[in-house]
């Protein structure tokens, strides 16, 4: 039932980040920037942001290996699918 | 002794952890393909058609959801802090921050259903027929910014989400009401590790979507 034994996760620190990535992703978000330009740097905040829940907040990170591969499992499908349909458009 | 030995060497088959957490995980794996069906959706179609969509604030109250973004994540907080404190066999403290994430929860469905209301009192509607945003505080009457498509899709993605925050906020109920007759302990947390596993998904899928849907 339990999981691996660790030390509890740095959740407040985790929380700090996310709050901060937060404000970061609003402030960027109305700047005077090219359209791609801002579309990259929002996406890389809101991964960083997704990954820092993924692996403190859902323990990933303190979890065997192979429920990392199960878990990045629908990650290249999802890709493929968005790039497979907008190849219609 | 040598056939016990060389058992103990045999890999673990599976993933070495228990039924009830790898269901969880396959049915997040799943949620994982529906949600990219509706994000995907709204990616193509903004690519495809980027005249029936807006820039970031003229239509979407970009500070409320922020506001909302923060509520959530500290949801996440709160139920991580719950599934800490049954660890050390706390059962005051899980109720506590079970309670604390069913306030943030339904904080969040309630600021949402205001968003909606006010949304669609700007003229910005799922449906077609009647469709006419005319973007944040403008009250005067004009051509309508973007089009039915964006309505469309803003409301299924945002419209699923908030379905699955409302039953997190049910499932959450119902594990407040095992953990006040006892049923979780420093030894069988079970439950309360598989909510959070829903619970931060959640959190996560709408950290991506807020970037998508809100943001860029």
């Amino acid at each position: 039932m339990e999981t691996a034994e660790h030390k509890e996760p740095p959740y407040i620190l985790v929380w700090g980040v996310l709050l901060l990535l937060t404000v970061a992703e609003v402030f960027f978000a109305f700047m005077e920037f090219p359209k791609a330009w801002l579309a990259f740097g929002l996406i890389v905040m809101a991964i960083w942001k997704a990954l820092l829940v993924a692996l403190y907040y859902m323990h990933l990170r303190f979890e065997p290996r192979r429920l990392w591969l199960l878990a990045a499992a629908p990650l290249p499908l999802a890709v493929i699918l968005v790039l497979v349909v907008i190849q219609e458009f | 002794m040598a056939t016990h030995a060389a058992a103990e060497r045999l890999p673990i088959p599976g993933i070495p952890i228990y039924n009830l957490k790898l269901g969880m995980w396959v049915f997040l794996l799943s949620e994982v393909m529906f949600f990219t069906g509706l994000i995907g959706s709204y990616i193509i179609l903004r690519f495809a058609h980027p005249d029936q969509f807006a820039d970031p604030g003229v239509v979407l109250n970009v500070p409320l959801t922020a506001f909302n973004t923060f509520v959530l994540i500290c949801s996440s907080v709160t139920m991580v802090k719950a599934f800490a404190a049954i660890q050390q066999g706390d059962q005051r403290g899980l109720k506590r921050w079970l309670l604390a994430t069913i306030f943030l929860g339904t904080f969040f469905v309630g600021v949402q259903a205001v968003e909606y209301t006010v949304l669609a009192g700007e003229g910005f509607v799922p449906t077609a027929e009647a469709y006419h945003a005319l973007g944040r505080g403008n009250p005067h009457d004009g051509p309508a910014i973007g089009g039915p498509l964006y309505g469309a899709t803003f409301y299924i993605m945002t419209g699923f989400h908030g379905a699955h925050v409302t039953i997190g906020v049910l499932c959450l109920w119902f594990t407040l009401w095992r953990a006040t007759k006892g049923r979780y302990t420093a030894r069988s947390y079970g439950g309360v590790e598989i909510m959070g596993l829903y619970w931060h998904f959640v959190d996560l899928v709408w950290i991506i979507l807020f970037t998508i849907a809100y943001l860029i």
